[in-house]
């Protein structure tokens, strides 16, 4: 074969060759640049008190605890709200409803909403639920918000998932008598938890690195506060603080601290959303 | 063949469109109990659509529609208000590609009959023994029910899902080309497995095999195009079919 090619197309091959290899190794030395950088200047700044405590005025010491805690709130409330309804609709969506028309719309739609900047979310969950709703700025209003930011997601990865169920095994419960529901609740949705907690797992990503939607419905506050007590307060997840800190107190060595978490949290999401997939791949092939 | 008393299912002027394609034309076939039915035909020419009409399998798809009538048992399987559920429970039904779920080789036997309410743990054991046995499989898995259906091989995942259809007493078995995904060992099991089970049950298997339906069948149906073209006796109808079509087919020329 090779020796078929003339010697301007082996010279165009090999440029090319060497030009991916370039924009490659360019692409890798950006991303370890970046990392590196932010690691860097960041995880001197961590300490323990760095961690653990609340910032005080009084002393001039800066603390992240309340937004570490914000931050997992956010998560906590959006995913148990976001789970449940955008498994069912995907149920819904491929397993019952009949008009494809209308479901091939509301797919559309979904995939839509997903492409829309993060600052219209915020923008309108601040007019719909902190104004309309007169939830004021908290983190329920910013935890319905980021439900409605990541049911398309949700959906999809579900509704993907769903569709990776083998027909024949819908056929062998139907028959043997089962009613829609059940097959759907013994064979269908077992068959997509991967799917589900990918989807999930990909969420909580997108949540913990949300800003924009927040610092317009969850607020600026650095206060320690339980659970229920949180989401009805206003509060700064850790991207949020990350904002406020760097943009309006100028301390980038806090920043960096918290880019450095935020980064390392992502990586362990990652990893994990990917062991979830392997693991679920592995067993479904005994 | 004349309609008998002893027929339990019987079919009068059924068609059926998909859409407007129209894939049963007029069949019009009465089948015996305790009887194996072999259906041959040419692929495309409705036998798994006829077969998958006998327990209303139809009802999954969309834009299906059907005239004519199917008895079971004398009553009309398409009267308003026949539980579905219980039907195909009567009626049970074997795929042409081994589909055992995901789950253990006990809870692929227990699925039809926790399905329909029965929940002892000792009365399900009773049943997903018994049914293994019925399938002759009962050897080759007793010691490792707990395991996953899916580590069985594909002659050994086609007997347990004859298992999972005997284990909710039905009183009819549906096979759509049950071998065509096995080798022949296998192959042989599972006739011989259909020539011990209609002791108790009644079989329709669907084959595109001709020497099969000529082993183990009583009575073979000819499809062609959607339509019943002969009926008979399985050993009158290979040595002397009366439609030329028939003839043509059994003797190669076509199909
Ligand atoms: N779900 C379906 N939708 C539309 N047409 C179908 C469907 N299933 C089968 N058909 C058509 O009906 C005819 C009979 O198919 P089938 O019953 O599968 O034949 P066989 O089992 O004899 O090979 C074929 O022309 C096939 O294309
Ligand atoms: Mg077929």
């Amino acid at each position: 074969m090779n020796k078929k090619l003339s010697p301007g197309r082996r010279a165009y091959t090999a440029g090319m060759k060497a030009l991916m290899y370039a924009s490659t190794a360019a692409i890798g030395a950006l991303v370890l640049l970046l990392i590196g950088y932010v690691l860097y200047r960041g995880i001197p700044n961590i300490t323990w008190k760095f961690l653990t405590m609340a910032p005080s005025i009084l002393n001039d010491t800066i603390g992240i605890w309340p937004d570490i805690l914000n931050s997992i709130y956010v998560v906590i409330a959006t995913i148990i709200i976001v789970l449940p309804l955008g498994v069912c609709a995907a149920v819904y969506l491929s397993e019952y409803a009949s008009n494809k028309r209308l479901v091939s719309i509301i797919e559309y739609a979904a995939e839509t909403l997903s492409g829309i900047p993060s600052i219209i979310y915020g923008l309108v969950g601040m007019l719909f639920f902190c104004e309309f709703l007169k939830m004021q700025t908290t983190l329920m209003a910013g935890a319905l918000t980021l439900v409605i930011m990541n049911l398309p997601t949700v959906m999809r990865t579900t509704q993907e998932s769903l569709k990776t169920v083998p027909q024949s095994y819908r056929e062998g419960a139907f028959g043997l008598g089962a009613g829609k529901w059940r097959v759907i609740r013994t064979v269908v949705l077992p068959g997509c938890v991967d799917g589900v907690i990918t989807g999930c797992i990909l969420s909580v990503g997108r949540i913990l690195g949300e800003s924009a939607a927040l610092l317009f419905t969850a607020g600026i506050a650095h206060v320690v506060n339980g659970f229920f007590m949180g989401l009805k307060s206003s509060g700064a997840t850790l991207t949020v603080a990350l904002y406020i800190y760097a943009k309006e107190r100028g301390e980038f060595g806090v920043a960096f601290a918290i880019a450095a978490i935020l980064m390392l949290l992502t990586l362990i999401i990652n990893l994990s959303a990917e062991a979830v997939a392997r693991s679920f791949k592995n067993k479904r092939r005994i | 063949m004349e309609a008998n008393e002893k027929s339990i299912l019987s079919v009068k002027e059924l068609c059926l469109w998909y859409g407007n394609h129209q894939a049963l034309k007029n069949i019009n076939i009465d089948i015996p109990k305790n009887s194996i039915t072999a259906l041959i035909g040419p692929s495309g020419c409705g036998k798994s659509t006829f077969l998958k009409t006998l327990d209303r399998m139809n009802d999954l798809i969309p834009d299906v529609k059907i005239t004519g009538s199917v008895e079971y048992k004398g009553e009309d399987i398409f009267a308003p208000g026949v539980d579905v559920s219980e039907l195909r429970r009567q009626i049970g039904m074997v795929f042409q590609k081994p589909n055992p779920f995901p789950m253990s080789i006990y809870d692929n036997i227990a699925y039809g009959p926790r399905t329909h309410g029965i929940r002892n743990r000792a009365k399900l054991d009773d049943i997903v023994e018994k049914s293994l046995r019925g399938a002759a499989i009962w050897d080759e898995v007793k010691d490792r029910l707990r395991k996953n259906a899916l580590g069985l091989s594909g002659g050994q995942q086609q007997r347990l899902c004859i298992a999972r259809a005997l284990a909710v007493e039905p009183d009819v078995l549906l096979m759509d080309e049950p071998t065509s995904a096995l080798d022949p060992i296998s192959t042989s099991k599972i006739e011989e497995l259909a020539m011990q089970l209609k002791e108790q049950y009644t079989i329709v298997i669907v084959t595109h095999n001709m020497q099969q339906a000529v082993r183990i069948s009583d009575n073979t149906a000819f499809f062609l195009l959607g339509e019943l073209v002969e009926y008979g006796k399985t050993e009158e109808m290979f040595s002397q079919p009366t439609d030329k079509r028939t003839e043509d087919y059994i003797t190669g020329r076509f199909g």
